[in-house]
């Protein structure tokens, strides 16, 4: 090749090749994962009936909603658990996106609204009538204020890390949960109970895993850098 | 007689000099008869306020109302009445009401300025106290008024604040919480004012009567202030402790109202041991005999206005006296009216049921007593005229719906719905503040040495007149149709199509509030620029007229006043008319 | 103004009159499904005839005699209305107090049938818990025992709101807990009511039929319904924010249909 270009090439190579690096290579972060899943019998969840909201009791005439205490699936799985990182916690963002919860054909939507402390959430009212929402935080202040249809949602924030049930005074099937954490290394399990936390330094964690009926259970997970460490958690049901 | 009349004389002062002496801390019961009346213009001004909103409301439950966020963010986010703000409101409405105007103005207010004069004395028995009783009162309003602005708003229990909602605490809900304290506190201090007052009524009609007057020379409207307050005395003194009790329970861990057992908002309650019942028992054993100290004075004032407009005495004066003293007695028998359902013994329901109906003949004997003696006269119809008839077409409207509330059997339909709001409202709402503006309109030149403006009073009476007839009239019908009350807004499909029938109540109501403000023009403007007032405009003939108006000091410039005659000897041939003063010599004599 | 005031008496008297006696459907009483019911229509409507026309002829009389009183030239010589007072005093108490006594004596039969009478022995028992702000309905299932409440034990949440403890207390695994009182037609119902928090009330306009729940007592109710069909049940004590809303749904079935319906809801207990 033309020794005119062999320089300004090669050092084009050589910082390709470094920004390469840097852009591929992975942040040192880890990743813990895994289900959560029970063993025994879980109560048995029942229709809710709605018939004192009769536009409610409409729209589900069809197929009801059940009672959310315990939503299980296939493979034992647990819905709407909350795994984060309770203990030798690092590397964790504030909560800056504000998250919505919503209150549509008369129930609460997330089921579990997991957020972090000081973080903002909207309660919104969806439906055509009142709704009233009524946190029960025992740490945290508490508040009861009434949302008529159509006014603007109500921002809300905790400061104070906590699970606090949430329930609608008018509509007193209507359950939920605010589950306020200090860390952003947390995960709510789905509809098949898999969670998966990344972007973990190397370290030793706590994790605990919550759920509002079976309680908690803590593992103790040391995380390599890039590493995934595949856990679970099973909680034990009982019918009653 | 005269060795009690020896040591029951006013104290003597000198007249005060100073602004605050004569205007403020003043211990003449003319002063305090007008802070009172000021008072309760002052409260109904807000109770009307209260209703406008709860009816805007009610007629539009979505309604934006601009302003209402900025009395309360957490009560009408996006200036949208939220349905505990309108429990709020309502709660307000009627403590207000029922205490600060209804139990003021008639009885404290009129009275505290015109008892000592109709008797012939020269101050109320204990001047100190009178002021004392004022100033109690006062600072009662500030407190209650206060709950507006606390954390919580004010409390939303109703004026009735039935336990364990109003006994537990700020977890029964928004508006559960310091708010109702207050109330509690602030009804309790206003108990102590009335019991104060009381006294002062009883002491001064049985021991600073002139000479000659005895009790059967008494204006009506001078019965009416004695026994109603003989039966606050002993109503006031039962709803203090209640108060208290209540006050302990939200704040002192007591259970005097509240049960054990008891989960609200998903917190088992520590209380134990007490009966919600017991509220009711001890409130209405006070509310029901409220209510008649409510009407009474009314009922007196319009007796004592009639024969003067109509230039001949009432039918059957000591008939009318009978029957005051019988409700007064009887008011005592029926509390439990209003517990038919509350889950107390049904067999006390029957028991309750009966006086109830049978305080219903004084009242009907009283209301013929009214019609019979406008037969066969001829009427000079002052505004104040006007009113006491309305009062009459109204009392006889309020009364009748009463007739079916009082039977139990009738009541488990009707308990609770618009039926109860439209009797209670055309009893004490309408035909006690009729009594209220005509007691207005005829003394006001006594008080102020003005007169009101005629023409505009007959504006006021007439649009008032239909007006209220047009809002409380329709409230029966919503009630037979099983209209619930208290309800923050009619969302359901069994009440909803009755909503178009409470708009046009709503707009019935702001018209006939708008029209109020022509009264308080009238009476503002005629202080100021009214024509001034001779000593007896009316040519009446009770001891108020014997003075100068406004009258002096000591009520009657030094003298004694010697009294020879009947409160109502009119359409005879007298001195200086058709009318024979009480004061004028015995030889003069009736037709 | 005398005149004016006795022709708009009369016909605020008469318009008033007019919409009591010509309501339509709207403005009235709705229809009346209970065995009891009618006793409650008969006495409203004797009281209604005899206070209507009270109503109206105290009220058209002052309105003639303020007429009246109006038209008198300058000079008049007042009249007294014959007899005086002594008319008035017999009139109210013949006429008001024979009305009452009437009135006292048929409305406590009436009373005395729905409150001071025994239930049927045979009667549907269901229990009724009032709580902020909703009704549930609970049926004893199919042993025919109601288990124990658990203040202590309630949570809404999942559906446990009568705070049952199935787990230890066998009785209360199928007790059926819903939020419609469902009954069959023409048969005897015993309410067992309670309540877990404040002071409410139960009442079904059609039923005629109204009580208080308070909390610390169990109150009983009973009734019979004579008609099919879907009736609201409201809640008329002041309960708190939510009062205006509180409510649950009668629904009166066939006694096939309702055996039906209590035993799907026996299956998914």
């Amino acid at each position: 090749m033309k020794m005119k270009l062999f320089v300004p090439t090669l050092v084009v190579l050589l910082v390709s090749a470094a920004l390469a690096t840097l852009a591929v290579a992975p942040p040192a972060g880890g990743t813990i994962s895994g289900k959560v899943t029970y063993t025994g019998t879980p109560p048995k969840m029942k229709p809710i009936d709605m018939s004192k909201e009769p536009t409610c009791a409409k729209e589900h005439a069809a197929s009801p909603v059940m009672t959310e205490n315990v939503v299980t699936g296939p493979g034992n799985s647990v819905e709407w658990a909350v795994v984060y990182v309770s203990a030798g916690d690092q590397g964790s963002a504030p909560g800056t996106q504000t998250l919505k919860f919503d209150q549509k054909g008369c129930q609460y939507i997330p089921h579990v609204l997991a957020m972090q402390v000081n973080q903002p959430f909207e309660i919104i009212n969806n439906d055509p009538f009142l709704h009233n929402i009524h946190p029960l935080p025992k740490i945290n202040p508490e508040w009861n204020k009434s949302q008529p249809p159509g006014t603007p949602p109500q921002v809300e924030k905790y400061d104070k890390p906590e699970f606090i049930p949430v329930k609608c005074n008018v509509h007193p099937w209507m359950h939920g949960y605010f589950v306020v954490l200090n860390t952003s290394h947390y995960s709510l399990t789905g509809s098949d109970g898999s969670f998966k936390i990344a972007g973990l330094p190397p370290g030793k964690y706590t994790l605990t895993a919550w759920q509002e009926q079976f309680g908690t259970q803590t593992q103790e997970v040391t995380v390599g850098a890039g590493e995934t460490k595949s856990i679970g958690f099973v909680f034990k049901a009982l019918p009653y | 007689m005269s060795e009690a009349q020896a040591h029951a004389e006013v104290h003597h002062h000198s007249p005060p000099t100073s602004f605050i002496g004569k205007y403020v801390f003043s211990v003449d019961h003319k002063v305090i008869g007008l802070q009172y009346y000021g008072l309760g213009l002052l409260a109904v001004i807000i109770g009307m306020v209260l209703s406008w909103l709860m009816r805007l409301h009610l007629g539009w439950s979505t309604l934006a109302i601009p302003g209402l966020e900025k009395l309360s963010a957490a009560g009408a986010p996006g200036n949208v009445m939220t349905p505990e703000y309108y429990l709020s409101l309502m709660t307000m409405h009627g403590t207000i009401m029922v205490f600060f105007v209804l139990t003021n103005v008639p009885f404290a207010g009129f009275g505290n300025y015109f008892l000592p004069i109709q008797v012939g004395a020269a101050d109320m028995s204990f001047p100190h106290m009178n002021m004392m009783s004022f100033w109690v009162t006062f600072t009662a309003f500030l407190v209650l008024m206060a709950a507006f602005f606390v954390p919580g708003g004010p409390p939303l229990s109703g004026w009735t604040a039935y336990a364990p909602l109003s006994a537990v605490g700020v977890e029964a809900g928004p508006g559960q919480g310091t708010g109702q304290t207050l109330w509690a506190i602030s009804i309790a201090i206003f108990c102590v004012a009335q019991l104060l007052g009381a006294l002062n009524f009883i002491s001064t009609t049985l021991d600073l009567r002139t000479k000659g007057m005895s009790l059967a020379r008494l204006p009506f409207s001078a019965w009416a202030w004695f026994i109603t307050s003989v039966i606050g005395l002993l109503a006031f003194a039962v709803l203090l402790p209640a108060c208290i009790l209540l006050f302990l329970d939200r704040v002192a861990g007591t259970s005097f109202f509240i049960p054990s057992g008891l989960v609200i908002s998903d917190k088992m309650q520590a209380h134990t041991g007490g009966s919600p019942l017991l509220w009711q028992h001890l409130f209405w054993f006070f509310g029901h005999p409220e209510v008649y100290i409510a009407i009474l004075p009314a009922v007196g004032i319009v007796s004592h206005i009639l024969p003067v407009f109509m230039r001949k005495p009432l039918l059957g004066p000591r008939v009318l006296v009978g029957c005051m003293v019988a409700i007064g007695f009887l008011s005592y028998m029926v509390w439990g009216h209003h517990m038919f359902v509350s889950g107390m013994n049904p067999f006390s329901a029957i028991l309750f049921s009966v006086p109830t109906l049978v305080i219903t003949i004084p009242a009907t004997i009283a209301t013929l007593l009214w019609i019979g003696s406008v037969y066969g006269s001829r009427m000079r119809f002052t505004t104040a005229a006007l009113f006491c008839l309305g009062f009459i077409s109204v009392f006889i409207s309020g009364g009748i719906s009463g007739f079916f509330l009082a039977q139990p059997s009738i009541d488990t339909y009707l308990h609770a719905t618009y039926f109860v709001v439209a009797h209670f409202h055309f009893v004490m709402g309408v035909a006690a503040i009729f009594a209220m503006f005509a007691g207005t309109y005829f003394w006001m030149p006594k008080m102020t040495g003005r007169m009101m403006n005629e023409t505009l009073g007959k504006v006021h009476f007439w649009l008032t007149f239909v007006g209220v007839y047009c809002i409380f009239m329709p409230m029966h019908y919503l009630g037979l149709a099983g209209n619930v009350r208290r309800y923050a807004a009619f969302t359901d499909d069994f009440l909803s199509p009755l909503i178009p029938v409470h708009q046009f109540i709503t707009i019935a109501a702001l018209i006939t509030g708008a029209a109020q403000f022509i009264f308080l023009f009238n009476l503002i403007w005629s202080r100021l620029r009214g024509p001034k007032a001779p000593d007896n405009p009316w040519q009446a003939t009770s001891l108020e007229w014997s003075t100068t108006s406004p009258p002096p000091f000591d009520n009657f410039g030094g003298r004694q006043l010697v009294v020879n005659h009947q409160p109502y000897e009119y359409g005879v041939e007298g001195p200086d008319g058709d009318y024979i003063m009480q004061t004028a010599p015995e030889a003069a004599k009736a037709r | 103004m005398g005149k004016l005031f006795g022709v708009v008496l009369t016909v605020i008297t008469l318009v008033s009159t007019a919409i009591f006696i010509f309501h339509g459907n709207l403005l009235w009483l709705p229809v009346d499904i209970s065995a009891h019911g009618h006793g409650v229509d008969h006495q409203l409507m004797e009281t209604m005839y005899g206070s209507g026309v009270l109503f109206v002829a105290s009220q058209l009389l002052l309105g003639l005699f303020v007429w009246q009183a109006a038209g008198r030239k300058e000079g008049w010589k007042y009249k007294t209305f014959p007899g005086g007072a002594k008319p008035m005093v017999i009139s109210a108490i013949a006429l008001v107090g024979i009305e009452i006594l009437t009135l006292s004596f048929v409305g406590s039969r009436v009373w005395a049938g729905v409150y001071l009478s025994p239930p049927d022995p045979k009667s549907l028992q269901i229990d009724v818990q009032a709580g902020q702000f909703a009704f549930y309905f609970r049926y004893a299932g199919a042993d025919g025992q109601f288990g124990g409440l658990h203040p202590d034990k309630i949570d809404e949440g999942s559906g446990n709101f009568f705070g049952l403890n199935p787990r230890d207390d066998v009785a209360a695994r199928d007790d059926v807990v819903v939020a419609s009182l469902v009954i069959p037609v023409n048969r005897p119902i015993l309410l067992t009511m309670h309540s877990k928090d404040v002071i409410h009330s139960f009442y079904v306009r059609e039923l005629r039929i109204h009580q208080d729940i308070v909390p610390g007592l169990m109150i009983p109710l009973h009734f019979t319904a004579t008609q099919t069909g879907r009736f609201e049940i409201v809640c008329t004590q002041l309960c708190g924010l939510g009062h205006y809303q509180m409510k649950a749904y009668l629904d009166v079935k066939t006694q096939d249909d309702f055996d039906q319906w209590l035993k799907q809801q026996e299956a998914a207990q």
